[in-house]
């Protein structure tokens, strides 16, 4: 690889990341314990003020405070912070948790959001998932962008992105699956020798999905750092240099039938079809008892015992 | 005499995130046994937190009071003297689990949901917890970050309650003692290995996730051994270290001794060497 190569893998790359953000809709972000995601989606988030989008996070699992550390007063000033960490279930009574429970968080905030683009975090959607019913969530999420559609006009649809982190191990396949099928991209993080890499698996509209996997890490001021990491087999690159092979040549056997084969084949009746002259053939008694008739020749070392005929049957 | 001997408190990050857990920076410590006993860590944080002149609230469901105080006393701390001075308080969920049913329903008790048919939530729990650990104005006696211990998180399943209203417990908790207090939680829970048991794993998933440091010990998968007890794996997840290139996860084998457990290298047992 020549140190120009080199470099336009590393912008590659940085793009490969980058059209995460570009691209709107639902955007998965799956950590484990081992391998937290809250830093990358925080990285993300900086990414996204920066760009001048607003951005508004709804707060499940940190607080307020340690969610901000770490984000400079300029990214910090565009974060909007709904906090559904210090009472989510209403227990304190003390008129200061948000109305409507945590559905009814997830619907003000897409209320409050502004038509042009909009970046929404949901820190987590498993705190969310755990508690409210898959269906209902699935239904605020879709529901968040035609809101959000309806109000700047078509164009907005593409304008707002969800940012979803979802904790892998505490949830069964089925809300999976859902969350999945609702989502545009999803990122899924993992890593191995303490480098963090996260694959990446788009879904754009008329395209085929595409799966790439980065080496990445996030910097203490949250910017993002992306590594070249060894060569990856999940990458589909189509090698120009190899020439298409047809698979349908050299083959063994007939793929296709000529008009006097198929019906040579069609008129063939295979051994285990039934019909009416097999069934005549069969109710038909035969000629008597004389022609047939069952001849045993015991072998030289069977052990045959009249009292007990039945004996090598082991019943 | 201390807990963590040998090569363990030589490193670095691990005497960082120990000054941590004593200044009370609002950490939450989840302590995980998997086909071993890991009660030794809970009397380890017991006498620690004590000796550290933390104000305590110890959620006991396991064990007597009088067994952790004799183990205490092995460890240098006595829990009757920490709980007359108001240092120490204990909920003793054997004893006051028969309490519940003998007394009128209208006052509230702690595990009120043992006598509820379909209790939802452990707000009872909590708003004991949170009373405990109040900060107190009267200045007679100026405790250190307040702390919550709970042995352990799995009986309030094997109780009747479901893996949410656990975690709910815990997130109030936090809200509470780490975020609004400043101070520290541990807790243990219970890996039964068994794939099939999605409550259990639920919260011991969903706590790992909360979780700033994860403790685990585990049994030695070749079997009983008389020279090494099991092995302990600690998992950091401070969000103060972002996803870089880290030490993240260490693993050591342990000796439990009569008064102290020892720590050294996988396959480093004095008994070997």
């Amino acid at each position: 690889v020549t140190p120009s190569e080199g470099a336009r893998g590393g912008t590659g790359r940085q793009l490969e990341m980058e059209s995460v953000l570009a691209l709107r809709g639902l955007v998965l972000l799956r950590d484990s314990v081992e391998w937290e995601g809250r830093s990358l989606l925080k990285a993300l988030i900086k990414k996204a003020a920066l760009g001048g989008e607003q951005v508004h996070i709804l707060g499940c699992e940190v607080s307020e405070e340690e969610f901000r550390a770490g984000f400079d007063s300029s990214v910090n000033s565009r974060l909007v912070y709904y906090d559904l960490f210090r009472d989510p279930l209403n227990w304190a009574q003390t008129g200061e948790a948000l109305p409507g429970g945590p559905l009814g968080a997830l619907q003000a905030m897409c209320e409050r959001t502004d038509p042009g683009p909009v970046t929404v975090a949901l820190d987590s959607l498993s705190w969310l998932l755990l508690r409210l019913p898959c269906a209902a969530l699935c239904q605020a999420l879709c529901a968040m962008s035609r809101r959000h559609a309806c109000r700047g006009g078509s164009l907005a649809a593409e304008q707002l992105c969800v940012l979803g982190l979802l904790h892998r191990e505490l949830h069964g396949p089925g809300p999976m699956g859902a969350l999945s099928s609702l989502a545009q991209t999803e990122v899924t993080l993992s890593g191995t020798a303490g480098q963090a890499s996260a694959h990446i698996l788009c879904r754009r509209p008329r395209q085929r999905p595409t799966l790439e996997t980065l080496w990445f890490s996030v910097l203490p001021d949250l910017s993002l750092d992306l590594q070249g990491g060894p060569p990856l087999e999940s990458q589909p690159h189509p090698d120009p240099h190899t020439p298409q092979v047809d698979p349908a040549s050299h083959l063994t056997f007939n793929l296709h039938l000529s008009k006097r084969e198929r019906e040579a084949k069609d008129s063939l009746t295979l051994p285990f079809q039934f019909s009416s002259e097999k069934q005549q053939a069969l109710l038909r008694p035969g000629p008597g008892p004389a022609t047939s008739r069952i001849f045993y020749e015991p072998d030289t070392f069977d052990d045959l015992d009249p009292e007990d005929p039945d004996g090598d049957l082991d019943v | 005499r201390s807990f963590w001997k040998g090569s363990l408190a030589s490193a670095s990050s691990v005497s960082t995130t120990w000054t941590e857990l004593r200044e009370g920076l609002g950490k939450l410590t989840l302590l995980c046994d998997a086909n071993t006993d890991g009660s030794f860590l809970v009397h380890h944080f017991l006498s620690f937190y004590l000796k550290a002149n933390c104000k305590v609230c110890f959620v006991a469901l396991i064990q007597s009071f009088s067994h952790y105080n004799i183990v205490g006393q092995k460890l240098g701390v006595s829990l009757t003297v920490a709980r007359e001075c108001g240092q120490l308080v204990f909920l003793e969920g054997l004893k006051s689990s028969v309490d519940v049913f003998f007394r009128a329903q209208a006052e509230p008790h702690p595990l009120q949901f043992l006598r509820e048919a379909n209790a939802e939530n452990l707000q009872p729990l909590y708003e004991f917890v949170r009373e405990a650990l109040k900060p107190v104005d009267d200045g007679e006696a100026a405790w250190r970050c307040p702390v919550l211990l709970v042995d352990d998180l799995s009986v309030l399943l094997s109780l009747g309650m479901g893996a949410v209203a656990v975690l709910d417990f815990i997130h109030y908790c936090r809200a509470t003692v780490c975020w609004e207090r400043k101070g520290n939680i541990v807790a243990l829970v219970h890996d039964s290995g068994d794939t099939e048991d999605e409550e259990n794993n639920i919260l011991l998933n969903g706590l790992s996730h909360q979780s700033h440091l994860i403790l685990r010990a585990e049994g030695l998968a070749t079997g009983f051994c008389r020279d090494v007890h099991g092995q302990l794996r600690i998992l950091w997840r401070t969000p103060s270290q972002p996803t870089t290139q880290r030490d993240q996860s260490l693993t050591y084998q342990y000796k439990i001794q009569d008064k102290s457990v020892s720590f050294f290298a996988k396959g480093m047992s004095p008994a070997v060497l």
